[in-house]
């Protein structure tokens, strides 16, 4: 191995992960989603009814993400509102949340997802799908699983977990970094979001997904206890 | 014209019997036409057709700031509109996601590839680049339009010469060509999978395209003889198991491998084009 993580983690480590539920009292479910300094916040507001009415699909609700980062959240203030990248993003991130929603409990309806990136420093788009699928459980839709993503790279040949800027945009000897994030439904292992940047042969593509999945049941359980810390919080709250 | 789930059943049992509508195998393209230099106008052209499907792709160069995290690089821009000229599907309007994720599929395939030198495309460190823009145009969607846009963009680069430059006012001097080609590496092919049903097939018609369930995309370019993968995105609203995605790499990159010879004959071949573009010196 010739890279050394400038932060000392292991191949297969994370940064120190965050995850916390109900962080924005107002909407129906909400969590914060941290991989180290790279913060996202989810709020779901719905099932709601869906205006204009024309848009309603009698057979399932609809799902609506908004993925978009924080003017400050950056090194170089981003201008607000959407861009072309915030849109992509915001168009994987709804194909990764769907299949673990079952929509079709809740006919001509719609659920909004709003992601938001409070303080950027690589895998934005994962830790936000992190926070709105523990968002999506807290705010009681139901789900047959949860949605848990990661970007995994290689960097100088060898594979990582959870790159950050500095890992991203590495460069030795005119290799840059391939960036792949990835996202598992835990309990049945499939795989809702795949994005790749950079130049990787088959053969370490597949060792990385491998990889991802690994580190993604990891993560999961961190989702998993954030979620029923709010149950017994509110259960005790219930007991006084 | 959204196709009934009569017809999707249809092309789901069809596929499972290893059969299209067309009579083609499942991993089998349509015919490729390639033409170069389609509009005087651009720097460069060209005009792809797989099949029904027609994209015309134009580049434009123009001189501007570098980004501040590139200060000797050269940039590029990728943008689709979907005219409503080339399907029912599409509207009059600024380009939605459909657009928008078309464009970032093929500016990363260009990108990552490094197909585009932007070293090279540096004037003054820190001052002036040159800009590459990538208009592209589908005229006729019958599915698989991202290959079809990808292969057009490459095409239209491979195409494209320098405009003259006014030295003094630093400024291009349209209609006016050099005959400096742009400068490019080896290209990148994309490859588009899709899954219907239990097939996965490649280069599918627009009835076929809106059966998929889920579909992934690959930019891959040669490296040493060796397939590298520059840039995936999966598409479509259903999730893939692992298996199926390890299936889906080696598909792409054994297609790839298949394909991407004839593809550079082809393109080689119209470079050639008998029509030679006015170039016009001093």
């Amino acid at each position: 191995m010739t890279y050394k993580r400038s932060d000392g983690r292991e191949a297969d480590e994370t940064r120190k992960i965050r995850a916390e539920v109900g962080v924005v009292p107002r909407a129906d479910g909400s969590a914060l989603f941290a991989f180290g300094d790279t913060i996202a916040i989810a709020a779901v507001y719905g099932p709601k009814p869906l205006h204009p009415q024309h848009l309603q699909n009698p057979e399932k609700g609809l799902l609506r993400c908004y993925y978009d980062m924080m003017s400050f959240s950056v090194g170089e203030r981003k201008r607000p509102g959407p861009s072309r990248r915030s849109s992509e993003i915001s168009f994987v991130t709804t194909n990764a949340l769907m299949p673990a929603l079952q929509l079709g409990n809740f006919p001509g309806t719609v659920v909004d997802v709003c992601i938001s990136i409070l303080q950027a420093n690589a895998g934005t788009r994962c830790a936000g799908i992190n926070a709105a699928s523990m968002a999506l459980a807290h705010a009681g839709i139901s789900m047959s699983d949860l949605v848990t993503a990661v970007s995994v790279g290689q960097i100088d040949g060898q594979i990582a977990v959870d790159l950050t800027k500095e890992e991203e945009d590495y460069e030795s000897g005119g290799e840059k970094t391939t960036d792949i994030p990835i996202s598992f439904l835990p309990l049945s292992g499939k795989i809702s979001l795949l994005q790749l940047d950079g130049g990787i042969k088959a053969e370490k593509l597949k060792e990385a997904i491998e990889i991802a999945q690994k580190t993604c049941s990891k993560i999961y359980e961190e989702q998993k206890k954030a979620l029923k810390n709010i149950i017994s919080r509110k259960e005790e709250k219930i007991k006084e | 014209m959204e196709i009934a789930d009569l017809t999707k059943k249809r092309i789901i049992e069809y596929l499972d019997e290893k059969k299209r509508f067309d009579k083609r195998k499942l991993l089998e393209y349509r015919n490729i036409k390639i033409r170069f230099g389609i509009s005087k106008q651009a720097e460069g052209s060209a005009s792809v057709r797989i099949g029904k499907t027609e994209v015309v792709a134009g580049v434009k160069l123009d001189i501007a700031e570098p980004y501040t995290d590139s200060p000797d690089k050269g940039s590029m821009m990728v943008t689709t509109e979907l005219l409503p000229l080339a399907s029912e599907k599409f509207e009059a309007g600024p380009p939605r996601i459909n657009a928008i994720e078309l464009s970032r599929i093929v500016d990363r395939g260009i990108r990552e590839s490094g197909f585009i030198d932007f070293k090279k495309l540096c004037i003054k460190k820190g001052e002036k680049i040159w800009m590459v823009f990538i208009d592209i145009y589908p005229l006729n969607d019958d599915g698989n339009l991202i290959d079809t846009s990808f292969l057009a963009a490459v095409s239209a680069l491979r195409d494209a010469f320098f405009p003259k430059m006014d030295e003094k006012k630093e400024k291009v001097e349209y209609g006016k060509l050099t005959e400096k080609k742009l400068p490019l590496k080896e290209m990148p092919f994309m490859l588009t999978i899709h899954k219907i049903g239990k097939s996965i097939i490649l280069d599918p018609i627009t009835e076929e395209e809106e059966s998929s369930e889920a579909r992934v995309s690959f930019a891959i370019s040669p490296e040493k003889k060796e397939a590298i993968i520059n840039a995936i995105q999966k598409g479509g609203e259903k999730e893939l198991t692992k298996k199926e995605v390890f299936e889906i790499i080696d598909v792409a990159i054994g297609e790839w491998k298949r394909i991407y010879p004839t593809i550079v004959e082809k393109i080689t071949e119209a470079e050639k084009r008998p029509e030679e573009k006015i170039i016009q010196s001093g």
